[in-house]
């Protein structure tokens, strides 16, 4: 074979390998856009100011879905407030503290393997404990405690990396000084980590939001049109009100517009609180300097 | 005439892991006086830099035989607290490294945390320490601007008015002029010469020249080991060890 023909071959392997690179990343691109494409189209019609801000009526065929709204909101919020304290200490003992050895991979094992556990399992962990063995019913706080567990690998990773990727150099100088390690770390450390643990936070947030398996058992009603008083009130919640009306009603073909409305409602949260994050990662990285 | 040494090392060998960086080293820092620490690339003058304030603490899996005395303690017994001795013995690094802070934060920080509260205090240490490190002028009207925006050889002023600011005894400094303009280097050499007045220090350098204009004393390593220690003027026209000749000179393969 001469030279030229072989020059040709490997160009044109390479062309093939580009092809299927960019046919994998325009798949997926498909694959999104055509899920929201389908979930405007069929759900659109049932979204109105009505549809958001009343509760359900006529066994949940018509009226709003304002409770659910409002419930998702309480679980999203309790989740995060089990998760990120939790989650920003193991990360700073993980990073700052503990000596590499045998505890930390056996740590890091754990944390990997809970972030792998499947969501219905944490269900299930979540009714066995809080709602049954320490008896915090099926509650705003039992669900926020499971979802908070679900989305702590999530949080404990991102503040892992913004940790890691914070400057040796800012340590050493910090130290340098005479200042102790605590105060480096709180001082120095943190607030220059802060932007890159928020981005993660919220990333877990948009997940805890979205999981139905998690609160199925713990926290979340079937129909409730009284919103919460306290944390040991049941809610309703975005993700499971779909499940509901596409599974366990009687006039599920008649809900469906609801359904598609609800869905569509959940999706807009998850993507905005994720776009909060994208431009919250943005701004830091345009004020970054290092 | 001698003054009294303020640092004393005594047979220290340092190991990271299994390697041994540094063998057997035994000197006197003079009270008050320049020692410039010089030698080709790896051959541990970091290692002993980062030593003299426990700052290898940092580093996992690293050793320590040997005594550092600093004021006659030895800095490695257990119970010698290694905050403390970075207090009284401030470092600047080879990289200038300001905090993402404003240039008064970036002074006041450790005093602050030192204790000191009063607004009046911090405001004449952040003005005291930039004159002392010859930077006041060009920064008095922009206290309040990120150091990050200060140009390299400004950034590394502020780093050495930072570590003035907590009143050390030594300040060592670690090629604190490789990344810097011959005019920052010249504004740095000429800090050095004043600072002495009041600090002892030691400064790690690459440039031979820096080395004989700056420092009292001089000692030259080797691969882990002190070759020759003794004063400047001495090592750089009469060494008595023809390595160090041969390093200085430039002649070293
Ligand atoms: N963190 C570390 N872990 C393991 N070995 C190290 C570490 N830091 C330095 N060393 C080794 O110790 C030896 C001395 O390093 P050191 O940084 O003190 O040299 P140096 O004289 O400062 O060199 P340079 O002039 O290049 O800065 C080198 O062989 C280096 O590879
Ligand atoms: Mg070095």
């Amino acid at each position: 074979m001469n030279e030229q023909s072989l020059m040709k071959r490997r160009y044109l392997k390479q062309r093939a390998f580009f092809l299927i690179v960019r046919l994998s990343a325009l798949v997926i691109t498909l694959a999104l856009v055509g899920i929201l494409f389908f979930l405007f189209y069929n759900g659109l019609g049932a979204i109105s100011w009505d549809f958001l801000t009343l509760p359900p009526t006529d066994s949940m065929t018509k009226g709003g879905i304002m409770p659910a709204i409002v419930g998702t909101f309480y679980l999203t919020i309790g989740a995060i407030i089990v998760a990120l304290p939790l989650g920003v200490a193991s990360a700073i003992y993980l990073t700052e503290y503990a000596k590499q050895g045998k505890l930390i991979r056996v740590i890091r094992v754990a944390v990997n393997c809970l972030a792998g556990v499947p969501s219905v399992v944490f269900g299930l962990f979540g009714l066995g404990f809080f709602v049954v063995f320490l008896r915090f019913g099926s509650s705003i706080l039992s669900g926020a405690l499971t979802l908070g567990i679900l989305i702590l690998p999530t949080i404990i990773g991102a503040s892992e990396e913004a940790l890691k990727a914070v400057p040796q150099t800012f340590r050493e100088a910090s130290l340098a000084l005479g200042v102790s390690k605590w105060a480096t770390i709180s001082r120095i450390v943190i607030p220059s980590a802060v932007p890159g643990i928020l981005t993660g936070s919220i990333l877990g947030i948009g997940r805890a939001a979205g999981e139905t398996a998690p609160i199925m058992f713990t926290a979340a009603a079937f129909f409730t049109a009284v919103l919460p008083k306290s944390v040991f009130n049941e809610v309703m919640a975005l993700p499971y009100h779909i499940y509901v009306l596409a599974t366990a009603g009687t006039h599920i073909e008649q809900t469906r517009p609801i359904q598609y409305g609800t869905a569509l409602v959940l999706i807009a949260l998850v993507l905005g609180i994720d776009l909060v994050a994208i431009v919250i990662r943005s701004v830091i990285r345009r004020k970054k300097r290092w | 005439m001698k003054n009294q040494p303020i640092i004393t090392t005594k047979n220290v060998n340092f190991y990271y892991g299994a390697f041994q960086a540094l063998t057997d080293i035994t000197m006197d820092f003079e009270r008050n006086r320049v020692t410039a620490l010089i030698g080709p690339s790896g051959c541990g003058k970091s290692t002993l830099l980062r030593l003299l304030n426990r700052m290898n603490d940092l580093i996992d899996q690293t050793r320590v035989e040997g005594e550092v005395l600093f004021e006659g303690r030895n800095i490695y017994e257990p119970d010698v607290d290694p905050v403390e001795i970075r207090k009284r013995i401030g470092m600047v690094f080879q990289k200038p490294n300001p905090f993402p802070k404003s240039i008064y934060n970036n002074i006041t920080y450790a005093p602050r945390l030192a204790g000191i509260k009063s607004k009046e205090s911090l405001d004449a240490l952040v003005e005291d320490s930039l004159k002392q490190a010859v930077l006041w002028d060009e920064v008095k009207d922009i206290l309040g601007r990120s150091a990050m925006t200060l140009s390299g050889g400004q950034q590394q002023r502020l780093c050495i008015a930072r570590a003035l600011a907590m009143k050390p005894d030594v300040l060592l400094m670690d090629e604190p002029t490789s990344a810097l303009d011959p005019i920052s280097t010249a504004k740095i050499e000429e800090l050095v010469d004043e600072l002495k007045e009041s600090y002892t220090i030691i400064i790690v350098t690459h440039n031979m020249q820096q080395a004989a204009r700056v420092s009292e004393y001089t000692g030259f390593f080797y691969l882990g080991k002190l070759i020759e220690f003794g004063l400047t003027e001495k090592i750089f026209t009469n060494p008595d060890i023809k390595q160090t000749e041969d390093y200085i000179t430039g002649r070293f393969g």
